[in-house]
């Protein structure tokens, strides 16, 4: 447990150094997450406890967003002003956007119909090369 | 000393991390509970629910917003971990993503452009201002990278990572009933559409859907910040 949790750290503090050392527009975090999944393939599978503190940490993800989210009180005056403009972006630019991504994915992924199968071994296979 | 009435006790553990910690856990739960109680409508949202009531009570005790943010920092804190974590189920599902490879770039692409582009669209026709707009415009990616962004163009970090916030609980909570009505069931086409809209919080709604729906999202939102992190300070030329 306590090994599994170091891992996750230190793959989240090595991807912090990388971000600020190379200036790349990538949060620590999510570098972290490229280094865990490199790990995963290298050692071939998810070690146990890893799974155990993982699926504990995403199980709960959305608490993890409540105190950012508590952090709108800070911009009260500015969101009253322009409360209509911000609502109409976000409620439409959210809609439009997952419409648009899921077409998309489920026009060429894979969840579309018959004769799948065929062209994504064909894609796999040149992938593999 | 030792605290002698209820306002000195009430001083004592209003400035101890240990109250906002337990408060937002408590107050959580409480929202997690009504959401599963009520039959999961979209409006009663766990996120923004307990955003609602802690803000609520916030504003009622007079508690400013980084006296609670000491205590809930440790929570705040754990989203670095997650994020790391979402590896464990894009490793588990990878045979899958691998396989549909150029569908992922291409719905990358588009949503990514889609997303900024009708949020600076819409913004714009409304009258926003350009700080406003260009803290609007990254509202899709997962916050530290939204807020670096924003920074970078002149935006307030501080009012995207609400923009950030809100989009996720837009889309977590509006996204799945639009892919129904959409007949999409395909749960890699669901997730891949949630973490490019909602980052992380639509994240959390994909993993409740499935392990192949979370695994796309996770992917979704850290394509997303790539994808965005390097199109939109070329989409903000034509604004700025």
């Amino acid at each position: 447990m306590l090994q599994a949790l170091t891992a996750i750290l230190l793959c989240q503090l090595a991807g912090e150094t990388i971000s600020a050392a190379s200036g790349l527009p990538l949060p620590g975090p999510v570098i972290g997450m490229v280094i865990l999944f490199a790990v995963l393939v290298i050692r071939k599978g998810v070690p146990r406890d890893i799974g155990v503190v993982g699926d504990a940490l995403l199980a709960n993800l959305s608490l993890l967003f409540v105190p950012a989210g508590v952090g709108i009180m800070q911009h009260a005056a500015r969101l009253e002003d322009e409360a209509g403009a911000v609502v109409a972006a976000l409620v439409g630019s959210a809609l439009v956007t997952i419409a648009v991504t899921a077409f998309v994915m489920n026009r060429l992924g894979p969840g579309r119909g018959a004769g799948q199968s065929r062209s994504n071994e064909a894609e796999s296979g040149g992938e593999r090369g | 000393m030792m605290p002698e009435t209820l306002s000195d006790i009430w001083v004592y553990l209003a400035a101890s991390p240990l109250l906002a910690l337990t408060i937002t856990l408590v107050v959580y739960q409480g929202a997690q509970w009504l959401y599963g109680r009520a039959g999961r409508p979209a409006l009663l949202n766990p996120v923004l629910i307990s955003v609602v009531c802690l803000v609520a009570i916030l504003a009622a005790t007079g508690t400013p917003y980084q006296t609670y943010f000491e205590g809930a920092q440790f929570i705040h804190f754990l989203l670095g971990p997650a994020t790391v974590a979402l590896a464990i189920p894009l490793y588990r599902q990878f045979e899958k993503v691998r396989r549909s490879a150029v569908a992922v770039l291409a719905s990358l692409l588009l949503g990514s452009m889609t997303a900024m582009g009708t949020a600076l669209g819409i913004g714009w026709l409304m009258g926003l201002d350009q700080v406003s707009l260009v803290s609007l415009a990254p509202k899709s990616v997962t916050a530290p990278v939204a807020m670096g962004i924003a920074e970078k163009l002149g935006g307030l970090p501080s009012l995207t990572a609400v923009f950030v916030i809100l989009t996720g609980i837009l889309g977590g909570a509006l996204g799945p009933a639009l892919l129904d009505r959409m007949k999409i069931g395909d749960p890699a086409a669901r997730g891949f559409a949630l973490g490019t809209a909602s980052h992380g919080i639509g994240t959390a709604q994909a993993l409740q859907e499935s392990e192949v729906a979370g695994a796309f999202s996770g992917l979704a939102m850290g394509l997303n910040a790539l994808a965005t992190a390097i199109l939109l300070p070329l989409i903000w030329s034509f604004f700025g």
